[in-house]
């Protein structure tokens, strides 16, 4: 420690987990310890909007989906759509009843992954629980039962997955104008024998969660929790809708602030905003300003964002977490989780839906029509909205790229939720481990793309600097693996 | 005439006029190759199909097959010179296999494969090599030339066009077109031509028809390059 006590002091956890990469997390003390300001940063740069020019448009869809390895579909698809409108090609049914299959084992899959495997465990254990017990293994020798449907949920989702992309990860199913191959009437069956099983299955996660929920309600409610406007797709009747539909918007409070939108025209409602101090960008509402204008995306905005869901038993459990919260919308990080679960039963529906379909098994899979040198594909991530816009030229290089992530739509929220939980928890200037793990908490009820759990499975390793405000360190902790 | 010599101990029949690489795969050996094709006359460039014979260090696609001769080819040294050379290939191009349409299908790789190579070993050079995409039906994706001149000799010899050729020299080297602008467009070239098919990785590619074929039913997913004759993948 210095003699002189500067007025701040700027505490920096870094690097905080990995999305292919880095992040940390800065906050500024001031001097009687109170969190002046948090920050959430991503200093890595991935540069696909760049590398992306010059390539071919045929070899997007594979090569921008390697801007994840938990939802990869995703990007495979929102690739797929905008250069169908490049193409000027509209799916065929056959295709559109393959990708939709795709896009649904693929929430059912990182959403069991996002739960059980990583955030369970805080759950179950509590946010300062011995570290060594927040991992999967834990979670599978107390609750063995849970672990092994976990793991068996996701192993369904990536069956789907390898069975309409050829692989589990990283396939290559879907091309710009359709997909490579429908579904064989066997592998068909397949998945709808299991299907019986994986429906009742996802049905007790929601329960487990809403016990969860309601057991510690006002923790549950209050942590991270920090207003904001809602993005999401709905379908053209307000439908929960995952793959296509139109863009709706609603204030913290529920009011309509768009709706209907074509999401083509997403430029004229979003605008991005740089900051000096992280890679990723600040959308916001374009209307409403970079400070009023923000929001959240994922399955707490979707749930919350729709009318209402097609299928019974989801929609069952969205009108009970509606009513749990009086009809007010909720801004719970960890409420995440619950909307979560509901959407990871609803896929479960609809991969029994999208198997009925006779369409499934045809064999119309390409379709052209007129070039258009542009398009804008978007869909819902399982963690949020995902944009994707390219410009080809005549010579069928790509020529532009612009690409926002669901990570980049909740950037703000992230960022507001961090403060929260800092404020409520930072008690003096020596970070201690249970508060990084609080912290690693309400991230990881955003996305687990940013949550040091991500591939090491709560064994990321985090290191916390204090220093003063001339940047001397005054302290250090380190946190290296569960 | 007709005659043996031995592989690795075995022995393997020839006709008068063969190499040892054409003798092996008729009779179902595999010796690693790139630059030779069974249409075209031998070249031995790439040096990958090297075996030793009677103590020297020959390619197999121009060492005249003789009788009695003895030919060691699945040895560690050899398997090691070879990884080398394929190694050396890799790291002097950009091959982005997971991101590439020609994976599955690409001889580099599946030699790759059959050679285990696990990692490029050498310093990549990352060149610059802008694509040609002027043609109307074929791409040209310069990051992935292996300099086989496969493409060359098709063009000249089959198509009697000569649209392709090698310029420059030592690492210099690399693929032109037969134009004055130096685009594909101003060359004869068509998308029927033998020289379009022949590339044995992705140089050469027919526009808008990447990853038509679903994972599982590409060349190399069907059986690897070094199977018995009955089951490897043909490109």
């Amino acid at each position: 420690m210095t003699e002189a006590q500067p007025a701040t002091r700027r505490v920096a956890i870094d690097p905080l987990t990995r999305v292919e990469g880095h992040g940390k997390i800065t906050l500024r003390l001031g001097e009687d310890g109170k969190v002046l300001q948090a920050r959430l940063h991503i200093v890595e740069f991935r540069g696909f909007e760049r590398f992306i020019q010059g390539r071919p448009y045929w070899e997007v869809p594979v090569m921008v989906q390697r801007l994840c390895g938990i939802c990869p579909v995703s990007h495979h698809l929102a690739a797929s759509k905008a250069l169908d409108v490049v193409l000027g090609a509209t799916p065929t049914p056959t295709a559109n009843a393959v990708r939709r299959l795709m896009h649904y084992g693929q929430i059912l899959q990182s959403h069991a992954l996002h739960f059980f495997h990583l955030a369970s465990p805080d759950l179950l254990f509590g946010f300062d629980s011995e570290a060594g017990r927040r991992n999967l293994q834990a979670v599978a020798a107390e609750y063995p039962e849970l672990a092994r449907q976990g793991v068996l949920l996701r192993r369904f989702g990536q069956e789907v997955i390898r069975i309409t992309a050829g692989k589990r990860v990283h396939g290559t199913g879907s091309l710009p104008g359709g997909v490579n191959k429908a579904v064989t009437a066997a592998d068909r069956d397949a998945l709808a024998a299991a299907l019986p099983e994986v429906l009742g299955w996802a049905r007790e996660g929601v329960a487990l969660v809403k016990r969860l929920h309601r057991e510690r309600w006002e923790l549950y409610e209050s942590f991270g929790s920090a207003e904001s406007g809602l993005l999401s797709l709905v379908g053209r009747d307000g439908r929960l809708e995952l793959y296509d539909g139109v863009l709706r918007a609603r204030s913290a409070h529920g009011a309509l602030l768009l709706d209907g939108v074509d999401p083509a025209r997403y430029r004229e409602h979003f605008a991005e905003e740089v900051k000096p101090w992280s890679y990723m960008k600040f959308p916001y509402l374009t209307a409403l300003g970079p400070e009023r204008g923000t929001y959240k995306v994922g399955p707490l905005a979707r749930l919350q964002n729709c009318d209402f869901i097609h299928t019974p038993l989801a929609e069952a459990e969205r009108v009970e977490f509606r009513e749990a919260h009086h009809g007010e919308l909720t801004h719970a990080p960890l409420a995440y989780h619950w909307a979560r679960l509901v959407e990871l039963l609803h896929a479960a529906e609809v991969v029994g839906e999208l198997l009925a379909a006779p369409e499934l098994l045809g064999s119309e899979l390409l379709a052209r029509g007129e070039r258009t040198g542009e398009g804008v594909g978007v869909i819902e991530a399982p963690r949020g909205t995902l944009i994707h816009h390219y410009r080809v030229g005549a010579d069928d290089l790509v020529t532009s790229c612009n690409l926002i992530v669901s990570t980049t739509h909740n950037n703000q929220a992230m960022n507001d939720a961090v403060a929260q939980v800092a404020r409520r928890y930072l008690d003096g200037v020596e970070p201690t481990e249970p508060l990084l793990n609080h912290l690693e908490v309400a991230i990881r009820a955003f996305d687990p793309c940013l949550s040091c759990a991500t591939h090491a499975l709560g064994k990321m390793p985090l290191e916390v600097v204090v220093v003063d405000a001339g940047g001397a360190e005054v302290g250090r902790a380190e946190k290296r693996g569960g | 005439m007709k005659g043996t010599f031995t592989l690795d101990g075995s022995e393997v029949p020839f006709h008068e006029g063969q190499t040892v690489l054409e003798a092996a795969r008729d009779a179902g050996r595999y010796i690693p190759h790139l630059c030779a094709h069974p249409e075209f006359e031998p070249h031995g460039s790439c040096r990958v199909c090297t075996v030793k014979a009677e103590g020297r260090m020959a390619a197999a696609c121009t060492l005249p097959a003789r009788e009695g001769l003895a030919v060691e080819s699945a040895t560690d040294e050899l398997r090691e010179l070879r990884r080398g050379l394929v190694q050396l290939l890799f790291v002097e191009g950009n091959h982005f296999c997971p991101s590439c349409e020609k994976s599955g299908d690409c001889q580099l790789q599946a030699v790759g494969y059959a050679l285990e190579v696990r990692s490029l070993h050498f310093p990549q050079l990352f060149p610059d090599r802008p694509l040609d995409a002027s043609h109307p039906d074929v791409l040209l994706d310069f990051n992935r030339c292996i300099l086989c001149e496969l493409c060359v000799r098709a063009s000249a010899e089959v198509d009697h066009k000569s649209v392709f050729a090698l310029g420059g020299r030592g690492i210099d080297k690399h693929l032109i077109v037969n134009a004055e602008s130096g685009r594909l467009a101003d060359t004869s070239l068509s998308v029927t031509d033998t020289a379009v098919g022949v590339c044995p990785v992705g140089v050469i590619l027919k526009k808008g028809r990447g990853f038509t074929v679903p994972l599982g039913q590409r060349t190399y997913d069907r059986a690897p390059i070094d199977a018995p004759p009955e089951k490897a993948g043909k490109p």
